[in-house]
């Protein structure tokens, strides 16, 4: 009972610590970069006292620690201030943002997940052979292409030439603002306003760059679940298993893979996180308006309120997945608790 | 409050034949439960055929921050305005030396040069029904010097302030603009001037019922539209799209078209395919590759613009072996001209030696450097350089501006000048060379309106070379000077007789070619490409005369 109460506040006592070095290192790496943030604002010619008036706006007149202290201040409050870019609250673009690409990494997480780890199994249970090969060689082209290639390839070929899927984009430009958001998620924003048209115009467009960056988390869950299958085949109550009689079906998906699946969920929440933040050339490529394009936009154009407050927000679900997996662990593994 | 205010247009107005509940007709289909197979025509059938009057183009629009007037910078933002708003007078597009009427049917020039009266048109009216009047007029120029944002600049070259414009802007009734500037300035200038996007025309009553905070509805202006041109903005959501609606009772006569949806795709590639697929009407940064795989496609065409932009090489004169004449003389010939617009540009740049953009006056087609890397020696070793000398060149770090550094790296190499790339992104590059930390810079330059003043100004006129100098010119960021020169450029401000202010810019240009620390080398060419049934685009001078309202499909 003690421990049970222990262990969420020793994750809170992780987490502290962890929220603030994110803040502090964010902030820290936007004003050492070597680039003008006031340009940003002002433009390359605006007049000196122009410059001077935004640069106090800013608040970049005052001393560093000041800075910070204002920057954790607004955080704590939920302001990142406002986008030099879109003159929007920051928390307002993540929120507009933020959505496609959840929308994005959750169908390549699925697609991952869904092939990867069947795939993963069967490499195992065939270790050696033929069809393990292949799932190898499947992974290592997941490793080694780049993910802006392929998309481009895969835009070429399914979009270009085969018209199977619909083109770049989040839903077709004709249905763009039509539909009141309400979770942010296309797909689940219209099928509760029941307006289907929209909803197989957003599947038709999510389904090619879900399956790029799908590919991608495939090949890292195969190969994990390869690995992790086999360790788990040579342990000894797998050799008691199947001297007990049991099936090879049974042992394999049942015994062998619910063990394997203790270290897996890890696996795959981290592989879920980094398509969060990583999925920014698949949004490049096919104009997806995500959280990953925003944060790269406002990089380039030192938009700093943007650049802390997408990844800050980036970081924080890192960390709550991180804890989420750390929680399931527990609730998978008795040994844990 | 204010949040509520600036709140964006999260629901579009759909077109009358698309209807929120009934899909439009290619995508006609309810959500197939029943047959499995049916779900792959389901998502084939998903994309909505183009609307006829509807005209979609791809374009990398992320550089927009604002879309009121008086805060456009951004060549995106240009392009916008120019079709949102009118001005009292315009580029010709056709003819873009000559000034023509726009909201101003006529304008008068006093004696002395100072006092400009415009007579505005009777039939011009704002997007809501109400008539334009001179008071509109005044208002929007005031208002631009008052929130004095980047663009106010250009106002502030007539002489206006944010003090005097009160007094020196002022409409004596509905139907006259006056305009009286502290000095007579030639008024080719002045004109010039009020063209530009920050000298647009907005509706005083609209933009002020706006207003918090005393911002004068810049806040709500920067994502809203009140003006009086073919346009009026039904939606922008940054790095997604902007949507323009129709105004069908323009004066100018109604667009030839009902919406125009530019979507952010930066991607060239990937605007190509939408080209191809018919995704898209128009594809407007497609790169040379693209263009020549694209230019056997009977199935399109594409419409050409000289844009404004100039691409440049600055040679810094703190640097003691750029600072020498014969170096600077040896690099203009050690540039390969034409190699570099061949196999990098194709048509998107054309080889340009001086700073005035084509179609300004006075700009001339002088090509006085070739590549000619034995000459280069020969003036090295005139400067005691025979051996050459290590320099860097601060670039940018995409695409053209590196494939271009590397052609200049081996250019250079031919008359033993080491050239260390350093690449950079955009911003950091610019913050370098306004701290004047670079050895040459590979940049470009526009002018910020379309008279040969502002490219004059900038790449001459250094009259405080301080370190805190308010001005910073590329003549000041490369610490160069030159008073003969300068005083020249101020001769040509005043110059009232248009062809003898043409020929002072001759003249200056020639000069400046032999001297100055700057290598010019290009001038940007807008290609934009689209299926042969649909028309009428007109790329003008610079995207701010980019204009939409002619576009159709046949």
């Amino acid at each position: 009972m003690r421990r049970a109460v222990l262990a969420p506040l020793r994750l809170l006592a992780h987490l502290v610590p962890t929220v603030f070095g994110l803040l502090l290192a964010t902030f820290l790496i936007s004003r050492v970069v070597p680039i003008d943030p006031v340009l940003a604002v002002v433009g390359d010619r605006a007049s000196a006292e122009v410059y001077q008036r935004v640069r106090t706006e800013l608040g970049l007149d005052r001393p560093l620690w000041v800075q910070f202290y204002r920057y954790v201040a607004e955080v704590a409050r939920g302001d990142f201030g406002r986008s030099a870019l879109t003159h929007e609250k920051v928390t307002e673009d993540i929120a507009r943002f933020l959505p496609a690409t959840i929308e994005l990494a959750t169908a390549a997480t699925l697609i991952g997940v869904l092939l990867g780890v069947p795939l993963g199994v069967l490499a195992a249970a065939r270790r050696g052979g033929l069809g393990d090969h292949l799932v190898r060689v499947l992974g290592l082209v997941g490793y080694s292409v780049p993910v802006f290639w392929l998309g481009l390839m895969a835009l070429l070929l399914f979009y270009a030439k085969l018209g199977w899927v619909a083109g770049p984009g989040r839903v077709d430009i004709f249905y763009e603002d039509t539909l009141r958001p309400v979770t942010g998620l296309l797909l689940v924003d219209s099928a509760l306003a029941g307006n289907w048209a929209i909803f197989s115009s957003a599947l038709a467009h999510l389904l090619l760059p879900a399956s790029v960056l799908g590919y991608f988390s495939l090949a890292y869950v195969s190969r994990m679940t390869r690995s992790l299958m086999l360790d788990q085949l040579g342990q000894e109550y797998i050799v008691t298993a199947r001297a007990k009689g049991l099936s090879e079906t049974r042992v394999l998906w049942r015994h062998a893979l619910g063990n394997a699946l203790v270290p897996l969920v890890t696996v795959i929440a981290l592989s879920y996180a980094a398509l969060l933040e990583g999925s920014v050339l698949t949004e490049t490529v096919f104009a997806w308006p995500g959280i990953g394009a925003y944060l790269t936009n406002s990089l380039l154009n030192v938009d700093m309120n943007a650049v802390l407050g997408a990844t800050l927000v980036i970081g924080l679900i890192f960390i709550t997945l991180n804890l989420l997996s750390d929680l399931l662990y527990r609730l998978l593994d008795p040994r844990v608790r | 409050m204010r949040d509520q205010a600036r709140a964006r247009p999260v629901r579009l107005q759909p077109l009358v034949d698309l209807p929120e509940t009934s899909p439009p007709q290619s995508a006609a289909v309810s959500f197939p439960w029943r047959a499995p197979v049916a779900l792959i025509a389901f998502l084939l059938l998903a994309a909505a055929a183009p609307q006829r009057d509807t005209i979609v183009m791809g374009k990398a629009i992320d550089d927009i921050v604002s879309l009121d007037p008086a805060e456009v910078y951004e060549a995106s933002g240009g392009e916008v305005v120019g079709n949102l708003y009118d001005r009292l007078v315009e580029v010709d597009a056709k003819a873009p030396g000559l000034i023509r009427p726009g909201l101003a049917r006529s304008w008068q020039v006093s004696a002395d040069g100072r006092t400009y009266t415009f007579s505005l048109r009777p039939d011009a009216r704002f997007a809501d029904g109400a008539p334009v009047t001179a008071s509109d007029a005044a208002f929007s120029l005031a208002r631009a010097l008052r929130l004095d944002k980047a663009p106010a600049l250009v106002l502030e070259q007539l002489g206006l302030t944010r003090e005097n414009v009160a007094a020196q802007v002022q409409a004596p009734d509905a139907d006259h603009l006056v305009i009286v500037t502290p000095r007579a300035l030639a008024p080719g200038l002045v004109l010039a001037c009020l063209t530009a996007p920050v000298a647009s025309v907005v509706e005083r009553s609209v933009v002020l019922a706006h207003e918090e905070e005393g911002d004068l509805g810049n806040y709500w202006l920067a994502a809203h539209s009140a003006g009086s041109g073919p346009y009026r903005l039904a939606v922008w959501r940054p790095s997604e799209h902007y949507t323009l609606d129709a105004n069908p009772g323009y004066w100018g006569g109604a667009p030839r078209n009902r919406r125009i949806i530019v979507r952010d795709i930066r991607e060239a590639t990937t605007q190509r395919l939408m080209l191809q697929r018919g995704d898209i009407d128009y594809a407007r940064d497609l790169g040379a590759d693209q263009l020549k795989a694209l230019s056997a496609d009977p199935r399109l065409r594409f419409d050409k613009g000289v844009d404004t932009l100039i691409t440049y090489l600055a040679l810094n004169q703190r640097n003691p072996y750029l600072r020498r004449p014969e170096v600077i003389e040896a690099i203009k010939y050690l540039v390969d001209y034409d190699g570099m617009a061949r196999n990098l540009f194709g048509p998107t740049r054309i080889v340009h030696q001086s700073f005035e953009p084509e179609g300004f006056l006075g700009a001339i087609g002088d090509r006085p450097f070739d590549y000619d890397p034995a000459r280069a020696r020969t003036l090295l070793a005139r400067a005691g350089l025979a051996h050459g000398f290590a320099a860097t060149i601060d670039v940018r770090n995409t695409g053209p501006s590196m494939d271009m550094a590397v052609a200049l790296q081996a250019s250079f190499a031919q008359a033993g000048i080491r050239l260390e790339i350093v690449p950079g992104d955009s911003k950091q590059v610019l913050t370098k060379y306004r701290a004047r930390r670079h050895d040459i810079f590979l940049g470009e330059w526009g002018p910020d309106y379309p008279d040969p003043n502002s490219n004059a100004e900038a790449f001459i006129v250094n009259p405080d070379n301080a370190e805190d100098s308010p001005q910073k010119s590329p003549a000041w960021r490369n610490f160069w000077s030159d008073p003969a020169l300068a005083a020249r450029v101020a001769t040509a401000k005043e110059e009232r007789n248009e062809a003898a202010r043409a020929q002072l810019y001759r003249a200056l240009q020639r000069d400046d070619q032999r001297v100055a620390p700057f290598v010019f080398m290009y001038e940007d060419v807008e290609v934009a490409a689209h299926p042969a049934d649909v028309r009428g685009f007109v790329l003008g001078l610079g995207p701010a005369g980019n204009r939409y309202v002619g576009i159709h499909r046949q």
